[in-house]
C-alpha cells in the first residue's frame, strides 16, 4: 500500500463524520406537507358540525367555485388566533368551509360564537378520516381548493395575518 | 415573587391539545377475528404517528394514532389488504408515513450499502491477506 492510500479511511471516517454531524445539527422540519396537491380532493360526505350551518361534501367543493377548506377544532388554540384571518379572508368574498376534526356541537357553537364565524358549511369528521384522506397530519391547516375541486395549495399551522393577501390571491387565482 | 409564580403555575390550566371525544371504537379495540388483529397489528407497527413523529402508531397514545389504527381496522375487516392501505398512506403523506422504506431512485444507495460494506471489506481482506503471504 502507498503513502497516500494509508490516509485514506482516515479521510473516508471524517468526511461520513461531518455528514452525520451536519445531519444532526440542521434544524428539523417537522411539517408533513400532503402529497395530494393537485389532485382532486377525495370523496366524502360529511354531517353538519353544528345546528344552523350546512355539513360538507366533496361535491359542494366541486360545484365551479373555488374554496378555502379550513380544518380545524373548537379545542385547538391556534384555530382561535386564526379566526380574524379567517373572518378577513370571508370578508373579502372567499368562500370559506370548514372541517371540524372530533368536535363537539355545543363545544363548535361556544367557539363560533366567540371567535365569529367565517363558514359557510362546516361537516363534522368525528374520526379524522376526510382530515387523512386530505393529506393533513394536524389542526389548524388550509388547502386551496379550485372550482374543478383540485387540491391547489396547504398552509400548514394557523393563517397570519401577513398571510392573508395570499390566501384571498391564491383563491381567487384558483377558477 | 418566586412563591406567586410557583403558585400561578400550580393553578394555571394546561393549553388544551386533545379533543373531548372518547377514542373511535376500534383505536383501543382488537378485532374479533384474530388472523385479521395480526394484520392490522402488523401494520400498525410499520406506520408511522403523524404527531410524535418517532413512534409507530401501535406505540403512540396521539389521538391521530388512535383514528388511524380505527381507520385500518376498518379497513382490514371490510377485506382490504394491507398493502393497498400502506399505499393510500403513503399516497397523502408521502414514504415518510411508512417504516418501510420502498426501493426508488431516492433510497437505493440504503438498499446497495450492505453489499458495497461487504465488497468494500472482501477487497480491503484480499489486498492485505496477498501482501502478508509476499
Amino acid at each position: 500500500m502507498n503513502e497516500r492510500m494509508k490516509w485514506a479511511p482516515l479521510i473516508a471516517f471524517i468526511l461520513l463524520g461531518s455528514a452525520l454531524t451536519y445531519g444532526l445539527a440542521k434544524p428539523d422540519d417537522t411539517n408533513i406537507t400532503s402529497k395530494m396537491i393537485g389532485a382532486s380532493v377525495p370523496s366524502f360526505v360529511l354531517s353538519p358540525a353544528t345546528a344552523g350551518l350546512p355539513g360538507l361534501s366533496s361535491s359542494d367543493l366541486a360545484a365551479g367555485k373555488p374554496h378555502l377548506v379550513n380544518i380545524f377544532a373548537s379545542w385547538c388554540v391556534p384555530c382561535v388566533a386564526e379566526a380574524p384571518q379567517l373572518k378577513a379572508i370571508a370578508d373579502a368574498g372567499v368562500p370559506v368551509v370548514g372541517i371540524a376534526v372530533r368536535d363537539k356541537p355545543e363545544a363548535l357553537a361556544r367557539f363560533l360564537g366567540r371567535n365569529g364565524n367565517p363558514f359557510r358549511a362546516i361537516g363534522a369528521d368525528d374520526a379524522s378520516q376526510v382530515q387523512m384522506a386530505f393529506g393533513s397530519s394536524g389542526v389548524p391547516e388550509s388547502f386551496v381548493v379550485d372550482g374543478k375541486g383540485m387540491i391547489r395549495q396547504q398552509t400548514i399551522g394557523p393563517i397570519n395575518p401577513q398571510d392573508v393577501a395570499g390566501v384571498i390571491a391564491a383563491v381567487k387565482a384558483a377558477r | 415573587m418566586k412563591r406567586l409564580l410557583i403558585a400561578f403555575a400550580l393553578v394555571a390550566a394546561p393549553a388544551l391539545a386533545d379533543s373531548d371525544l372518547p377514542p373511535a371504537p376500534l383505536a383501543y379495540t382488537q378485532l374479533p377475528d384474530p388472523r385479521q388483529e395480526a394484520q392490522a397489528q402488523a401494520l400498525m407497527e410499520t406506520i408511522r404517528c403523524l404527531v410524535c413523529q418517532g413512534q409507530s402508531i401501535a406505540d403512540s397514545d396521539a389521538e391521530l394514532a388512535g383514528d388511524m389504527r380505527a381507520m385500518i381496522r376498518e379497513r382490514i375487516a371490510a377485506g382490504e389488504k394491507p398493502a393497498a392501505i400502506r399505499a393510500w398512506l403513503v399516497r397523502r403523506y408521502g414514504s415518510w408515513v411508512s417504516y418501510e422504506p420502498p426501493l426508488d431512485r431516492t433510497t437505493w444507495l440504503l438498499w446497495a450499502a450492505p453489499l458495497l460494506f461487504v465488497a468494500i471489506g472482501i477487497a480491503v481482506a484480499r489486498r492485505s491477506f496477498r501482501r502478508r503471504r509476499a
